[in-house]
């Protein structure tokens, strides 16, 4: 029962990263295409300014709760994505670094190599998540002692690649909704209409990965056990199409919550699906890691299950209000400001 | 080189760098959180612009601490998969309080107190400093206490193949941990006061903000000297725990060989590891050692020769890293009382403020010397006395650890260059003119 709780909330802290830094790196992504200047880069670049810090840490936490709740998995998971563990850990650092560094200083050159390490800092993480969770709801080459007989190649396969476009896509789109939310006209425009074009694509890559899933993966077996379940593909699904509705509206922040339900409903349908593996071995399914044979001690489930449940709800309400005092637009003044990115 | 010593070596490269920023992050908050309170007690703007100055530096700073600071949690995942499965359980259990309480505060009060100063009102806003400096502080005692378990592992009990937890309450409070805890704050406390007073020493010889920099001046130098002396006591008591606890270390750091009661301390020793013994040993001080480390003169000071040469760490090294590293901290203690005599007039010490800007290194170099004591001093063990290095590395291939460590080494060279360049920049700009720091 602990085991399942945690297993639970394991899956909601990713959602939940998934969901908040997803606008941040997709956003980062978007930018070199939908800035015409500096000022439209700047725009994007202070419209995640008080949020991608606190945003990271979702997965800190993520990674930390793995290690805590499920010490094997952390183990062989992080052993066994080693490099594309390494790019993803890089590239937000260039990320971070591009974000604090960039405005600080005037010249050309300094801005142009923030700008690209700035793209690279967020296409490459989006691109290897989805790649690393479509690996995983397919299964990883791990034998008994949960070593990795692979390499990076063997995680680029067809399905992890479709994964990998899949998230890129989800981001985008939730990206270009959030600089429709934070910029004023004529880029929150230009912002709403990329969101909707990238739309198109997410729909088609998505329709393909749910049946590719059924091919490549034994996800859908909990979700044939118990059709109830099913609830949480067909609210992705709705999430997904009423994003669409409310972007032909240009209610951006309804469509932004619309496509954050997407992602969360997405992450949680892999996550259902997974259980009780955490880390299945493509070898043997024997060799799989589940939440039984990877689990930590009842007491340090326990002890931590007060720790999340305390503190988790804290984090969510301070986090929240944050938010809440940044809900406005981005303004010429605020850029003007000395601490401005 | 095999894949155990290459990620080794990525960890100590990992963790060095990562130290260069997480002092003065611990420290400056704290100084910053002091003088916006000022602002907002007084009304004086001059305190406020001296915030934004000092803000800024500390803002540049945290971003390299946080990154790196991600790579060291996930890096026990990539390169040591076999401790952390065999201690998760406990160890992976504080890392993970470490991120749900410090690091989302840390993170998020960052972003609102950077971007917030005409949202919030003042005192809102400096309250949301006074959270970022809480929550770094508290994160430093989680990380610390997880590394207090690896040098002292209490509170566990061996089942089910692998460390688990036995005593939550013994490992949170373990002494060891408490003395590390308040060792690595002062140490970074006295480092934020150096690096304020060595900037500010720059500006008052050039005659520039003589009235910011004063106040700056006066705040690092009373903040100074109050750890500073501190940590002589607080070092002290550390060390005794650490006699205690990890034996083998003790001698490594003092190079003692032969079991000795009533030891001398020695002012003077270069040690012959290969011989096991000591080259040169001059300038003794009778039962001194003893009394230091066992707070009893005629205490029996355990040598390197009691265990079989594979259970001692490297000695040349924790030797000089340790002496260093004192010498260094006893150093800073002179200065930052000589400093705080003049807290009212350092403009008329030249010399002084000369010397402060030569200063500002001394710290940082004293605490990575520290964690070389703390970690290479600890070895062949990962955890002390229960789980070898040797054992505890993932079974990746050296030559995909031997690419993430150039690349570790070619990124980080490169952020650090970067990094150093902004705050040289701006520690040497000064604050903005009072009109544009009111706009």
């Amino acid at each position: 029962m602990l085991e399942t709780i945690w297993f639970l909330l394991w899956g909601v802290l990713w959602a939940v990263y998934f969901m908040l830094d997803g606008f941040d790196l997709g956003l980062g992504t978007l930018v070199p295409f939908i800035a015409s200047n500096d000022a439209d880069k700047r725009v994007a670049y202070n419209s995640m300014g008080p949020f991608w810090d606190g945003n990271e840490v979702w997965l800190i936490t993520a990674g930390g709760v793995t290690f805590a709740a499920f010490p094997t998995t952390y183990a062989v998971m992080f052993s066994a994505l080693y490099t594309p563990l390494l790019l993803l850990l890089f590239a937000l650092i260039l990320r971070a670094v591009a974000l604090e560094f960039r405005s600080k200083s005037d010249n050309q050159s300094w801005q142009k190599l923030w700008d690209v390490c700035h793209f690279l800092g967020s296409f490459v993480p989006a691109l290897l998540l989805g790649v690393a969770f479509a690996n995983i709801f397919q299964g990883i080459p791990i034998d008994a002692e949960g070593d990795f007989h692979g390499n990076l190649l063997t995680l680029l396969n067809p399905y992890g690649l479709l994964g990998g476009i899949l998230f890129v896509l989800l981001f985008l789109v939730h990206g270009a909704l959030w600089l429709a939310i934070k910029a004023e006209a004529p880029l929150e425009d230009r912002a709403g209409r990329a969101a909707g074009g990238i739309w198109w694509p997410l729909l088609v890559v998505a329709v393909i990965f749910l049946v590719a899933t059924w091919f490549a993966t034994s996800l859908y077996t909990n979700y044939l056990t118990y059709p109830v379940l099913l609830l949480i593909p067909l609210v992705t699904v709705a999430a997904l199409l009423a994003t669409r509705v409310f972007i032909a509206k240009k209610a951006w922040w309804k469509a932004w919550f619309a496509s954050s339900l997407t992602i969360v409903g997405a992450t949680l349908f892999g996550v259902v699906g997974l259980y009780p593996n955490l880390f299945p071995s493509s070898l043997n399914a024997a060799y799989s890691l589940t939440i039984f044979n990877s689990a930590s001690s009842p007491l340090t489930l326990k002890i931590m299950l007060g720790v999340a449940l305390t503190f988790v709800p804290i984090v969510l309400i301070y986090q929240i209000w944050g938010y809440y005092l940044f809900k406005d637009k981005v303004t010429k003044e605020d850029l003007s400001a000395e601490e401005a990115y | 080189m095999d894949a155990v010593m290459l990620s080794r070596l990525q960890f100590a490269v990992a963790t060095y760098f990562h130290f260069l920023f997480v002092p003065l992050t611990l420290g400056l908050s704290v100084l910053t959180a002091i003088m916006e309170t000022q602002y907002v007690r007084t009304g004086d703007e001059e305190y406020k612009r001296m915030t934004k100055f000092w803000g800024k530096l500390f803002v540049i700073n945290f971003a390299l601490g946080v990154v790196t600071g991600i790579t060291l949690e996930f890096q026990f995942g990539t390169n040591w998969s076999r401790y952390s499965k065999y201690v998760g359980d406990i160890f992976g259990s504080l890392l993970a309080i470490e991120a749900t309480l410090a690091f989302f505060l840390e993170s998020t009060f960052i972003g609102i107190w950077i971007f917030g100063w005409k949202k919030l009102s003042p005192k809102a806003h400096a309250a949301c400093i006074w959270l970022v400096a809480a929550a770094s502080n508290i994160s430093a005692y989680w990380i610390l206490v997880a590394n207090s378990w690896m040098q002292h592992p209490v509170g566990y009990v061996i089942r089910n193949g692998r460390a688990e937890l036995a005593d939550f309450w013994a490992i949170i409070t373990q002494p060891y941990a408490v003395w590390m805890f308040l060792h690595v704050i002062s140490g970074a406390y006295i480092l934020a006061a150096f690096f304020v007073m060595g900037v500010s020493g720059y500006h008052l010889l050039r005659g520039h903000e003589i009235s910011l920099f004063k106040r700056s001046f006066k705040i690092a130098a009373t903040f100074a000297v109050i750890f500073a002396v501190a940590e002589v006591v607080i070092g002290d008591f550390h060390g005794k725990e650490m006699m205690k606890a990890q034996p083998t270390k003790a001698a490594a750091a003092e190079s003692v060989w032969e079991t000795t009661t009533g030891a001398p301390m020695y002012l003077f020793v270069i040690p012959d590891e290969a011989n096991e013994r000591n080259k040169v040993e001059i300038l003794g001080i009778p039962k001194l050692l003893s009394w230091v480390a066992l707070g009893d003169k005629d205490g029996v000071y355990r040598g390197l020769k009691e265990w079989p040469k594979d259970q001692r760490p490297p000695v040349t090294a924790t030797f000089w890293s340790f002496r260093l590293m004192v010498g260094i901290g006893l150093f800073l203690a002179v200065v930052s009382i000589a400093a705080w005599i003049r807290r009212n007039t350092p403009e008329n010490s030249p010399g002084l403020l000369r010397l402060l800007i030569y200063c500002i290194p001394l710290p940082y170099l004293a605490a990575e010397l520290g964690w070389t004591v703390t970690e290479i001093g600890r070895q062949p063990w990962i955890v002390y006395g229960m789980m070898k290095t040797s054992d505890a590395a993932s079974r990746v291939a050296g030559s995909q650890v031997g690419l993430s460590l150039a690349a570790f080494i070619i990124v980080y060279t490169l952020l650090g260059i970067a990094c150093f360049y902004l705050v040289y920049k701006y520690a040497r700009k000064g604050p903005e003119p009072a009109s544009v720091a009111k706009a």
